[in-house]
């Protein structure tokens, strides 16, 4: 592998107006528009794209198309959305996504998702969580879009069609290292190798998009794909820029016992519901009116209190049950046919007859890089918000923030499609307005190459699966469903030491062409990066709120807390930073106290 | 009990040739999926190279050879596929080989953007979505759920033998994706790009890719409707035969 970029001969750097890293749905939203635009765009991504995570979401996508329920509002879901969120996203954002979320939707319809449908022909909505009809006073609402229980991969596949079709130019299993920083603190763009050849590349943008999901893998049970590592974070939080609310991890009630699947609300859309040891559906007494589509924070922490209490299921009593059985084939065949297949290989049970064990299980990052509802990523300068030049995010890596303390259900494909479009609109005219960055040095370039020449150097050290293993055990351990200070102060010194392994890894294998286990180590760095804003984040807020749960400060405190957490990774240090309340067309909602 | 692994090993930077490598494991108690006992392996070899995603069967990463029938390996259980506790795994058949158990599917992406894989309409669109019945969309079922995996084409002999001009089965699976969609108006046109001898023709109707496609789907069934509306076209869409005009 090459050591050096050299600017003067520029063999080895590609150059583009626009570069996103990551080939997820929301990427590939932003490099729809972009590609559309006739901006030079290009999508870096270390796996072919429809390998990306996107591929597993289930439910569908949450949005007011008025399809089930003629008189269905968006202002109801921004409502819903506003409460799940406990109060923390910020309503200007939530407003945007739920009033431009019709219109992001059509246009997937236009592209050719093959969405179910009603009888008249319109998109089929199935209820999820949260979810309410007249601001939380009229009952449950149906507004959850589906392509049977496979939506996600039915987006990501149109996606990447449409970008076929508007010739986006992909670099497909290669790898972004680091961010290219110049003195201005502008983002000029990539270091990235291409995993099969060993090409060390810089790839020089105008601006660089961060669209790199989540980073699930930091726990040791989780939904999310082997590939989750939080690569983007990893990136800006070593470049030093902050992060926003990442204490804020979303448990998944359903995750598949012992195998980590995915089970979709929509199984309980739908009428499933979930049952304790003594068959219990034990979600009424937590939930008198929403039950088992109470938000999916207090769910999880439900099933976690039954357990506890001695009423899970199985011979260790440490999952509950979720029903399906009483719907029938002919439902459960033609709703959700991907929940049989996956409960038959994974759990061995046919929920047409029995019932799905099922534990809370990691599956969503709510904070992630701050941004506006642009994608243009922000950092704190004494105390305010600081745009950096270049560099934008958008979808599960961003923290915009629309899912604040806890995401709906089927929230999470709205955000990739509404605010990949925004950004790139907003990218298309900025550039096209004669906006940019400035070049970068030598120094800065190699800067960006140091995390790599210096694995590629290891003669010593620690094994990348042994230190991934402790990382995993220890967000595992202090930092799941519920969480005590005493418990994380010992998880945060815990994660001091796996620091200190993970920046001395020893790649034994340093060949070139396709060496999984150099991608798994500089994976691993990654993940190091997230586990421990998440950790530090966790720690330092001394209340409870949506996903983040504490036994020694059990209540929500808005006196302190209604604000984002915002941590700063040179100091390791967390700060302030105020929740928006000021939407442009409707009056905000005022925190209330958030029961279902 | 101990079983006995037979890997596919190949580095182009230091193997001339390719070889089968064996490890011997102790027979884990549960009965665990293809994908874990290779993470099991490589937890110890960390040279061992392969693809994965989601590890559940819907990112159509890991495709390989499996005991001689191509799979994905992070569904398929040990206890479907061992023979004697022994498992031989080898990379997709047909393809050039990058490195141990990763191929190089280029062909196999060329095959799919030929049939112009996205919806192609000459209405303008509505202002909301266009309407479907669901008898219309049901028509999707059992084609828009591929995954790319290239455990069928790659399992074809005539996709062995023309990897170039035949499309396989894959492609030709979401070919007829956009050809039975109800709201695509370029049906002649995607006929007229597939009648030539072998973009579709080359398909003897093997069966290979339905017995081993992990969605449990059937690429046979597509190509012989794509066969019937080359030639007789549809009564609706008033198509021409492609070729006997």
């Amino acid at each position: 592998m090459n050591k050096v970029i050299n600017i003067s001969n520029k063999s080895n750097i590609k150059e583009f107006d626009a570069l996103i890293v990551g080939g997820g749905g929301s990427g590939m939203r932003t490099s729809l528009e972009l590609a559309k635009s006739g901006l030079n765009t290009a999508v870096i991504s270390k796996v072919f794209p429809t390998r990306s995570h996107t591929v597993s979401a289930q439910g569908g996508i949450t949005c007011a198309i008025q399809s089930a329920d003629p008189n269905d509002d968006w202002r109801w879901h921004m409502y819903d959305t506003v409460k799940g969120s406990d109060y923390i996203g910020d309503q200007d954002a939530i407003e945007y996504m739920c009033s431009e979320g019709p219109k992001a939707v059509y246009e997937l319809e236009h592209m050719g998702l093959p969405f179910s449908r009603f009888e008249n022909g319109r998109i089929y909505q199935r209820p999820f969580g949260g979810q309410s009809k007249d601001f939380g006073k009229g009952g449950q609402a149906a507004r959850t879009c589906a392509a049977a229980d496979r939506t996600g991969h039915a987006l990501l596949h149109t996606l990447y069609q449409n970008n076929v079709k508007e010739g986006t130019n992909f670099l497909n299993e290669w790898f972004a290292v680091d961010l290219v920083k110049n003195s201005k603190n502008e983002i000029t763009g990539v270091i990235a190798f291409s995993i099969e050849s060993g090409e060390v590349c810089y790839l020089k943008a105008q601006a660089t998009v961060l669209a790199t999901g989540g980073a699930g893998r930091i726990y040791a049970s989780t939904t999310n794909a082997l590939i989750n590592t939080g690569d983007g974070l990893g990136m800006t939080l070593r470049a030093g820029f902050s992060a926003q609310d990442m204490e804020m991890w979303q448990f998944h009630p359903t995750g598949i016992y012992g195998a980590g699947s995915l089970v979709t609300e929509g199984c309980r859309g739908e009428g499933g519901y979930l049952i304790n040891s003594d068959g219990e559906r034990f979600m009424e007494r937590y939930a008198p009116n929403a039950k088992d589509l109470a938000g999916r924070d207090v769910v999880a922490r439900s099933m976690v209190m039954e357990i506890l209490e001695g009423r899970g299921c199985g011979p260790e009593k440490d999952h509950v049950f979720l029903k399906l059985d009483h719907l029938g084939a002919d439902v459960l065949n033609s709703k959700l046919p991907g929940i049989c297949e996956l409960s038959k290989t994974f759990a061995h049970v046919d929920p047409i007859k029995e019932p799905i064990p099922v534990v809370p299980t990691c599956h969503y990052m709510m904070g992630g890089t701050p941004t506006n509802i642009h994608g243009q990523a922000f950092s704190r300068n004494d105390g305010n918000d600081l745009m950096v030049s270049g560099l934008f995010s958008v979808g599960e890596a961003a923290c915009v923030s629309v899912h604040g303390a806890n995401r709906l259900g089927g929230n999470s494909l709205l955000d990739l499609v509404v605010f990949g479009r925004a950004a790139g609109k907003h990218i298309n005219e900025e550039l096209k307005s004669g906006g940019g960055v400035d070049n970068a040095s030598s120094e800065d370039i190699e800067l960006a190459m140091s995390r790599l020449n210096s694995l590629n150097e290891s003669e010593s050290g620690y094994e990348v699966a042994d230190v991934k293993k402790q990382l995993q055990t220890c967000m595992q351990n202090y930092f799941g469903v519920f969480r005590r200070g005493e418990f994380m102060e010992k998880g945060v010194k815990e994660l001091e030491e796996i620091r200190e392994k993970s920046e001395n890894l020893y790649l034994k294998d340093k060949s070139i062409a396709f060496n999984t286990n150099r991608v798994e180590a500089l994976e691993l760095q990654n993940l190091l990066e997230v586990a421990e804003a998440t950790a530090i984040s966790a720690m330092m807020r001394d209340e409870s709120r949506g996903a983040h749960a504490r036994d020694d400060f059990p209540e929500r405190d808005d006196e302190n807390w209604l604000c984002h957490s915002l941590y700063d990774p040179v100091e390791k240090k967390l700060g302030k930073r105020d929740v928006n309340f000021v939407p442009k067309e409707v009056e905000a909602f005022p925190p209330k106290m958030r029961s279902y | 009990m101990e079983l006995s692994v037979s890997l596919y090993r190949y580095n182009p930077e230091q193997d001339k040739f390719p070889y089968m490598k064996n490890y011997k494991v102790k027979k884990p108690e549960k009965d665990i999926m293809v994908l874990d006992l290779l993470n099991m392996l490589k937890e110890d070899d960390a040279t061992i190279s392969y693809r994965r995603s989601c590890r559940e069967g819907v990112c159509g990463s890991d495709g390989m050879n499996i005991n001689g029938k191509n799979g994905l390996a992070c569904i398929t259980p040990l206890s479907e596929v061992l023979k004697g506790n022994k498992l031989e795994l080898r990379p997709l058949p047909g393809l050039p080989v990058i490195r141990d158990l990763i191929v190089d599917m280029t062909q196999f992406y060329e095959q799919y953007e030929k049939i112009k894989p996205f919806l192609q309409s000459d209405t303008e669109p509505p202002e909301q979505e266009r309407l479907q019945s669901p008898q219309d969309r049901d028509k999707l079922d059992g084609l828009y759920e591929c995954i790319l995996c290239a455990c069928c084409s790659t399992s074809c002999p005539s996709f062995w033998w023309n990897p170039d001009k035949f499309v396989g089965p894959a492609a030709l699976l979401q070919a007829y994706r956009f050809l039975a969609d109800t709201r695509d108006t370029k049906k002649q046109e995607r006929l007229e790009e597939l009648g030539d001898p072998f973009s579709v023709y080359r398909c003897h109707g093997i069966m290979n890719c339905v017995s081993v496609c992990p969605k449990g789907l059937n690429p046979n069934k597509a190509i012989g409707e794509i066969k019937s509306m080359l030639l007789t076209g549809t009564k609706e869409d008033k198509i021409k035969v492609v070729g006997l005009e």
